[in-house]
């Protein structure tokens, strides 16, 4: 497969194969899934193949299929048409299926779910269009499924600039948080001179609950290596790094075979796909600090040494890893790039709304119905993915607030729940769109306890450089602890707010600076719950 | 002298307009021109860290605080050194650090002549509004002749800075993070043990407080020389200083 041609061989053979047998089986395997017990549904799944049914069933092992609440997720495919899922299903009842199927052509109703249902239905998936229909470790399987076709485009058909036009004309901004458009970034990287380049792709995800980085570096590798492989095309770059955290072994190990994969089959290392382009791919491991997302000391962390930020300028554009110019892409953006180039800026720029286009994937958690992975245009409300897509609060309960943005964000209260989830409107609600966590509370939560928890974590993660956060995120954290714990009074509140805006504005990185929004929305939003743990009566 | 040949540009302090050479640093400008912008970790000769913060400044009508010791100067910049604003995080700023270590000024070796001290005077710190964090920080006396109170220390890396780039020898590094980082000594090992130490003592001279000091000075007879490292990092890049300034 070292030309072009064979590229197109290669999707054609797999897509015949596809369906060699009668019925396919999918289930997913990725981490979510494999913690509930997938490994075992696919084992009982095989041995039975292999014992009864081999010339009528294929077993394959794919990417996450989003609905994590219900996991282990399979999917019964048959020939011709007609597909299936089910949801928490166990050895036997995998088994149960297949055996209803193979033998009846019968679905099994107790543990199928409805496909119709918003949660599946109201997505519009760019980024995970994988998800749960290809074999994360068979680069057959993503090339099937249209994967290194925009590569192949971009290589063959279209000049660095013509590529750069089509980013601008989407309009993407960067996924990491703060949405600074990519265009720039790249347009900044593609002027820069020097003969050496770099491109880094973020996949330090540190936010608690978010694992939508986690889910495309472990379940389409291939698509992060071929948007990689775009950006470095497009802005002149001829080495790139993938930075995974460190608690992300099985990321590390898939992408580790991808790039081997994609360098056998010459897609990646000189003359790619036989043109001009040469471009290496490592990866590189973190240590365990949050404060590694930030790209200076992500770069200091690449580069060997303690990882805390720099001050800024010069910009990584002009001085990054070894001095030399480096641009630093969220994971998840980078991901949207195969697509955009195949489909067009225009198209992307089509999705969502004007100033935040495309799609965005949130991973929902908290007291929701379904938890999982989901994927929907900018500008969805709140609501939408809260009552449709997430099936409402659990229990029945009454909604109290969406924390968005993780340890930078901050919570949305009920009465903003028609707001569109885009760039613009969170941020002036005091939150952050962030890199997509989306924690969903009930009524039971008291939300101190919650910005607590939230300094908590950046007190932790503080890296120790400035004294703004290194102490003042401890002292938040202490007046946090008395207010909750009922011993705070009116001037610890006042303290705290006080503080909240010395280490936001004199921070030097963004963990400090976003450090004190958990506490300044939940302040905003619910100063009640405050004044009630402190004894002031507002009546 | 060579300072007369550089290009010069305006910018102003609180509304009054001084000429400032191209390149040079917010705070290099103002201390030449006596505007007093408190700073804790810059020191002349040593490369930028930017992590105290005690010396942020405001530019014109942006509303984002920059530290004066990394803000290069542009032409017509307009920077405010000391607004209501400034002034309160300031004290703030200072407050956090008296609240994180041990600072018992009647006590310490360096009473008396301690940066820390005088920049606290200077904001105007009368007490400390936050809760004492009364961290428990091991002493490494090791050294047969300087001692290293972590209690003391403030983070500010001059002693790292000028170990690694004066010294050469970088036997000093930040070790651990947030409220647990503290100041190592090659491989987190005593001091006394250390093998690239040179003894050379750059790093007790540019301490700004009493956390690095001689074995056996007592309360107040501690006397830091940063200057020193002015002196000698000017004359490296073979530069002209004028004695009365830097003595």
């Amino acid at each position: 497969m070292a030309t072009p041609i064979d590229l197109h061989e290669v999707a054609e053979r797999e897509r015949e194969a596809r369906f060699r047998t009668p019925w396919r089986t999918k289930v997913c395997n990725s981490t979510a899934c494999a913690s509930a017990g997938s490994g075992a549904v696919l084992g009982a799944m095989r041995n039975l193949v292999d014992e009864e049914m081999a010339l009528d069933v294929t077993v394959v092992p794919t990417g996450c299929m989003g609905l994590c609440s219900a996991g282990p997720m399979v999917r019964v495919l048959r020939r011709g048409g007609g597909e299936h899922a089910y949801g928490r299903v166990d050895s036997e009842v995998a088994v149960q299926v297949l055996r209803s199927h193979v033998e009846h052509d019968q679905p099994v109703a107790d543990h199928e779910l409805d496909d119709e249902m918003p949660f599946f239905a109201r997505q519009e998936r760019i980024v995970l269009a994988n998800g749960g229909i290809i074999d994360p470790d068979r680069i057959e399987s993503y090339v099937a499924h249209g994967g290194y076709s925009a590569l192949e485009k971009a290589l063959t058909t279209m000049t660095p600039a013509e590529v750069l036009e089509q980013i601008r004309l989407s309009r993407i901004r960067g996924r990491g948080g703060a949405g600074y458009p990519a265009a720039n970034k790249w347009s900044l990287l593609a002027a820069a001179d020097g003969d050496t380049k770099y491109v880094v792709a973020n996949g330090d995800e540190g936010d608690p609950g978010a694992y939508m980085d986690r889910t495309i570096m472990e379940d389409d590798p291939h698509r992060l290596l071929e948007g990689l492989s775009l950006a470095a095309y497009a802005t002149g770059a001829g080495h790139a790094y993938i930075y995974v955290r460190a608690e992300y072994p099985r990321a590390v190990e898939r992408l580790d075979r991808a790039i081997r994969v994609a360098r056998r089959n010459r897609l990646l290392g000189r003359r790619i796909l036989d043109t001009d382009f040469d471009l290496t791919i490592e990866v590189r491991i973190g240590a365990g600090a949050f404060v590694c997302g930030e790209e200076t000391a992500l770069m200091a962390s690449i580069e060997g040494r303690r990882g805390t930020p720099r001050l800024r300028p010069p910009y990584p554009t002009e001085h990054g890893l070894w001095g030399h110019p480096t641009m630093i892409n969220n994971v998840e953006t980078l991901a949207n790039i195969p697509a955009i180039v195949g489909r067009g800026g225009e198209w992307f720029a089509s999705i969502g709304t004007p100033d935040s286009t495309g799609t965005k994937v949130f991973a929902l958690a908290g007291d929701i119905v379904n938890t999982g992975l989901i994927e929907v245009p900018m500008g969805t409300t709140l609501r939408d993915i809260v009552e449709e897509i997430g099936g409402g609060i659990a229990g029945g309960r009454p909604f109290k607030a969406a924390q968005t943005g993780g340890p930078s964000g901050g919570c949305i209260p009920a009465e903003y729940l028609d707001t569109p989830v885009d760039y613009d409107s969170l941020r002036e609600l005091g939150s952050i769109m962030g890199s997509g966590g989306l924690i969903v509370m009930d009524d039971r939560q008291r939300m101190p306890d919650v910005a607590k928890f939230f300094m908590e974590f950046s007190m932790d993660e503080s890296c120790g450089k400035c004294t703004p956060c290194r102490a003042g995120t401890v002292q938040m954290h202490h007046l946090l602890d008395k207010i909750t714990s009922g011993t705070g009074s009116y001037r610890d509140v006042r303290d705290l707010e006080n503080l909240c805006a010395v280490v936001r504005d004199t921070s030097l990185c963004g963990l400090g600076q976003s450090a004190p929004n958990p506490v300044l929305s939940t302040l905003h939003y619910f100063k009640s719950e405050y004044d009630e743990l402190i004894g002031v009566d507002d009546a | 002298m060579m300072r007369e040949r550089r290009r010069t540009l305006t910018v102003s302090f609180d509304g009054v307009e001084v000429d400032a050479y191209v390149g040079e640093s917010v705070l290099q400008c103002a201390r030449r021109h006596q505007v007093d912008i408190p700073s804790l970790c810059f020191l002349e000769g040593l490369s930028v860290y930017g992590g105290c913060r005690v010396c942020v400044i405001e530019v014109a009508e942006d509303l984002r605080l920059r530290p004066a010791c990394a803000t290069t100067v542009a032409a017509d910049m307009e920077v405010s050194t000391d607004s209501p604003r400034l002034k309160a995080y300031r004290k703030a700023i200072v407050e956090l650090l008296f609240a994180e270590g041990n600072h018992v000024c009647a006590v310490c070796v360096s009473n008396g002549n301690c940066e820390l001290q005088d920049v606290a005077v200077h904001v105007g710190m009368d007490h400390v509004r936050y809760d004492q964090r009364s961290p428990m920080r091991a002493i490494d006396a090791s050294h047969p002749k300087y001692l290293f109170d972590p209690n003391r220390c403030i983070l500010c890396t001059r002693c790292v800075r000028v170990c690694d780039e004066i010294e050469g020898a970088h036997v000093w590094d930040v070790g651990s993070r947030g409220q647990q980082a503290v100041l190592t000594t090659d491989l987190n090992q005593p001091w006394g043990t250390s093998t690239s130490c040179t003894w050379c003592g750059k790093c007790v001279a540019v301490c700004p407080t009493g956390s690095l000091s001689y074995q056996g000075t007592a309360v107040g007879e501690m006397h830091h020389d940063p200057k020193m490292i002015v002196r000698l990092a000017a004359a490296r890049r073979g530069e002209w200083i004028d004695p009365e300034e830097y003595r």
